[in-house]
């Protein structure tokens, strides 16, 4: 009886660590399938189907070190565009990135996409984040 | 009888596979006209196809040149400015592929003509063709005036352009690769966003060196 107590108490805890990862797998699953359908339309035609940038005029996100150290600013720069000079995989880019007339939710799906795209694997970047760090643009430079 | 009828079929089945695939030739675009003329005494028609105008403009290097410079060469045309944020990334980067494949053939060249020439001196033409990885005169970055850019564009090449402050960056054009034959006439126009037609252009250009 004892036995199949604990057994019964072990299964309904792994049950709950089951199914709480997997609601967390579904929404990520959401935000990735849909950031793929928002990067095709806004940011495809430059940075390319796989990330690859153009050259030296357009930086290629793969760069996975940079975009986890700019995580906070990433939004941001979506949303109201980049200008500068940027350093990525130690190549040096000084042109402009235009700004985006996007919502918060689709910034946060596109960043989601392209975090866990192109070798990159940030995780899920949630529509929450996004909108408290688009409250503090400016503050973060890039 | 039968036997010789037989060996006709033959015949003709195996002259029209070939007249298939060697002859393959590519159209001709724009106006086109009949012109009859006296030839040893004989009436003779022939069909005059749209051809390209004379132009002259300044490359990315700074230096006059245009539409001398291309007697006797296959081209490709296409219209862009150098702060465009929409569809000229992804046509440049498929005209990369185009430059790759023929660099270093003789008598081609890729002709991109800015729309907007007031910003895109040759000295940021140059700027930009270095940041493409563009070296040597295969691929020109072409500044003229915007009024002869635009005409040319509209009348000659057949590709819509003009200034529109409600699109992005300010112009709205179409992105058309437009293939030119060593008579300056027009044998192709290729949606430059589209990997595909791309692929069929450079299949095409291959056709057109054959002629």
């Amino acid at each position: 009886m004892k036995k199949a107590l604990s057994f019964a108490i072990c299964f309904f805890i792994s049950m709950v660590i089951y199914s709480c990862q997997n609601e967390g797998d579904i929404e990520f699953g959401r935000y990735y399938t849909d950031g793929a359908i928002v990067y095709q339309s806004h940011c495809q035609n430059c940075h390319g189907d796989k990330g690859e940038g153009l050259g030296d005029l357009i930086p290629p996100l793969t760069d996975s070190a940079y975009l986890r150290s700019k995580k906070n600013a990433l939004a941001c720069g979506v949303k109201n565009g980049i200008s500068g000079k940027i350093t990525i995989s130690g190549k040096l880019y000084d042109d402009q990135m235009p700004a985006n007339n996007i919502s918060p939710i689709e910034i946060a799906q596109a960043l989601t996409y392209i975090g866990n795209s192109f070798g990159n694997k940030l995780g899920l970047i949630n529509g929450d984040e996004v909108n408290s760090e688009l409250e503090h643009c400016g503050s973060e430079s890039h | 009888m039968r036997k010789l009828i037989g060996l006709a079929v033959i015949i003709l089945v195996f002259s029209a596979c070939k007249t298939n695939s060697s002859k393959k030739t590519l159209p001709f675009y724009g106006q086109r006209q009949a012109v009859t003329k006296t030839v040893n005494g004989q009436t003779v028609t022939d069909t005059v196809y749209q051809t390209i105008p004379a132009f002259t403009f300044i490359n990315q290097y700074g230096d006059s040149t245009g539409s001398k410079k291309l007697d006797g060469d296959i081209y490709v045309a296409d219209f862009f400015f150098t702060s465009c944020p929409s569809i000229c990334p992804i046509m440049q980067r498929n005209m990369l592929n185009i430059y790759n494949a023929f660099k270093d053939s003789a008598n081609f060249k890729i002709i991109s003509f800015t729309i907007d020439p007031k910003h895109d001196t040759p000295a940021i033409l140059k700027k930009y063709a270095d940041k493409l990885g563009v070296t040597g005169n295969t691929w020109w970055f072409l500044n003229g005036d915007k009024d002869d850019v635009y005409q040319l564009a509209t009348k000659s090449y057949l590709v819509a352009v003009t200034q529109d402050s409600t699109a992005a960056g300010g112009y709205v054009h179409q992105g058309y690769f437009v293939l030119i034959d060593k008579q300056k006439r027009i044998r192709g126009a290729y949606d430059g966003t589209d990997m595909k037609q791309v692929n069929q252009l450079i299949a095409d250009i291959k056709v057109l060196r054959q002629e």
